[in-house]
């Protein structure tokens, strides 16, 4: 069927984004806003707003129920959930199936499947891709055994923990005996739960995701970015190609998330995220993200396609509008993520109004943002501000642009973090490219901004 | 109708090869700024709001408390508040218990809750040492800044 009129279920620069293309598309546009944002620029911009409840995320953008009523009361064709939010949200795609309504995004199986991270590891190797090697441990006998297998150094980390709390290094095979059971002691303490797992430790680690396009039958990859560059998880700047990466490397990677995905037929706009393991010289897959992402402008860049088209062609059910081999490659992209939050204050953020909205423009310099002077920026939600994209010819070129782009922009109003994205640009660690995750907390103790 | 990511840059192809530093267009929902800068130029938007606003109105903050500064602080009492805008929590996690109740000897460093501000969680630090007097917002209330979040009785005092 042909979507006519579209809700999109969130807020800030992607609805803006979104809109763009459904205008582009000629099709309708209903904003689905909180009472923060109803007075926004994609509110503005859009060409119908719906209220979906008050400004705490939780009951308004998180409310499966209240996203369908309006959709429903719109008499929308289709739901675009954006990124974040019910982007992933299997209650959201069964909602909007019992009432007729297009979820723009994959199945609910696959959103079951993707969203379970223990499920979609052993998806992964049922589909021959690599994991990290590791498993479980319910004997101190399994975690010698373990350590034997993968060799040293080794983490072991606690089932209950997760961003880094409860991790353990084992640096040489005869400290395993201590440091499991003082894991599994402090585990039991700090989770109310002994178990822990043994996973081989990737000391110089890159981050790099393939942009997979799927109809439910046919899969191909839109090529790679390089999202090494983040702080406490949170990505900065995003490239794509990875830089200086080995190209059998990039090729099996390219080659393996086609696998993954192809395995399970998936539908729509999908991320396969791996973990490079630089000394190695090997990958592993980390997870998947079942939704179109923030830095899906680089891949959008270097293809010359419009990936928010490409969503809704597959959800009106069409099959995929290219063969891997129509996917050209042009050039080198930089995202640069400009979030309201004081670089020389500990990334503290910033909430507020913009009183000043100078962005750059350009020969390959694009800026997607829901900004401009006398905006609100308010405290419920993310802090970013607005994308600055560029491209050129090969990787030099893109920077130097960026050099002049991140020049031009002005943000007042609200504190960001535009110096530390400056500074990035004048370190030569950065310049030569290809940096690992490690990378960003080396660069900040150097204390450049 | 706004201009296109494409516009803008057909445009700036035109006045690229022209003598012009500057220009302006102007219609009745949205402005645009092009101005020559260093290597480059710069852009400006600005979109006119809606005409007609959504059917539901909105009331800019949910849950806002009654303000409790009419009533002096008495002697040796400091009131607490936060470091930024946020929700209000007074314990580290749903179901765990708070940092401090009512009664609680605190230290400079000792965390008496968390705000949320961003999707970012900022411990917020007594930061005297005395006793908590009273805790005077509700968990999950968005507090502002000006909020008196809770009363601390200095030692000594």
């Amino acid at each position: 069927m042909n979507i006519r009129r579209i809700l999109i279920a969130n807020r800030g620069e992607i609805a803006a984004r979104i809109i763009r293309t459904c205008r582009a598309l000629g099709i309708e546009t209903v904003l689905a806003a909180s009472e923060a944002d109803v007075d926004s620029v994609p509110a503005r911009l859009a060409d119908s707003v719906s209220v979906i409840g008050p400004p705490p995320s939780a009951l308004s953008y998180l409310d499966p129920a209240a996203v369908v009523a309006a959709a429903v009361a719109a008499k929308v064709d289709a739901i675009h959930p954006g990124y974040g939010f019910l982007s992933e949200n299997a209650a959201l795609a069964r909602a909007c199936r019992e009432a007729g309504i297009i979820f723009i995004g994959p199945t609910e199986e696959q959103l079951g499947n993707i969203g379970d991270k223990l499920r979609a590891r052993a998806l992964a190797i049922s589909a021959g891709l690599p994991v990290v090697p590791g498993g479980a441990i319910d004997t101190l006998e399994d975690a010698h055994r373990l350590v034997e297998e993968i060799g040293c150094p080794i983490l072991v980390k606690a089932v209950g923990g997760g961003g880094g709390r409860g991790m353990k290094l084992i640096e040489d095979p005869a400290q395993t005996k201590h440091t499991v059971e003082l894991a599994m002691a402090e585990a039991d303490a700090a989770f109310k739960d002994p178990r822990v797992y043994i996973e081989r430790y990737v000391a110089r680690g890159r981050h790099v995701e393939v942009q997979l396009l799927g109809d439910g039958t046919q899969v191909i990859h839109l090529g790679d970015r390089d999202c090494s560059i983040q702080r406490r998880y949170q990505k900065m700047v995003e490239e794509a190609p990875a830089p200086l990466l080995a190209e059998n490397l990039r090729t099996k990677m390219h080659d393996a998330a086609v696998a993954f995905g192809a395995a399970m037929g998936y539908r729509g706009l999908g991320t396969v995220e791996f973990l490079v393991d630089v000394e190695r010289g090997e990958f592993y897959f980390l997870e998947m993200n079942a939704r179109i992402q923030v830095e899906h402008p680089v891949t959008e860049a270097i293809t010359g396609l419009d990936l928010v088209a490409e969503q809704i062609s597959v959800a009106e059910g069409r099959p995929l509008r290219m063969t891997q081999d129509d996917v050209r490659f042009s050039g080198h992209a930089v995202e640069y993520r400009i979030n309201a939050e004081d670089c020389r204050a500990d990334f503290r953020p910033s909430p507020g109004t913009v009183a000043v909205a100078v962005f750059p423009a350009g020969t390959g310099i694009r800026v997607d943002s829901h900004i401009e002077a006398g905006s609100a920026v308010p405290p419920y939600y993310d802090s970013l501000l607005a994308k600055i994209i560029v491209h050129g010819d090969d990787r030099a070129e893109a920077l130097a642009r960026a050099r002049v782009a991140l020049a031009n922009c002005r943000l007042e109003g609200v504190q960001t973090n535009l110096a530390m994205h400056r500074a990035l640009l004048d370190d030569a660690e950065f310049q030569t490219g290809g940096v690992d995750t490690a990378y960003f907390k080396r660069f900040w103790a150097r204390g450049e901004v | 109708m706004n201009l296109t990511h494409e516009d803008v840059q057909e445009i700036l192809r035109l006045l690229d090869s022209s003598s012009y530093d500057a220009l302006h267009i102007e219609t009745a929902n949205f402005t645009l700024s092009l101005h020559r800068a260093a290597g480059g130029w710069t852009q400006e938007t600005q979109t006119a709001a809606r005409r007609a606003q959504p059917a539901a109105q909105p009331q800019i903050k949910t849950a806002v408390a009654p303000k409790a500064e009419a009533e002096p602080l008495e002697a040796g009492v400091v009131a607490l508040h936060p470091p930024l805008p946020g929700t209000f929590y007074r314990a580290p996690k749903p179901g765990a218990a708070p940092f401090v109740e009512v009664g609680s000897k605190v230290e400079p460093d000792t965390v008496v809750c968390i705000i949320e501000t961003m999707k970012l969680m900022n411990s917020v630090p007594a930061g005297l040492r005395g006793t908590v007097v009273e805790v005077c917002a509700e968990n999950a209330e968005f507090v502002d800044q000006d909020r008196m979040i809770m009363k601390l009785r200095v030692e000594g005092a």
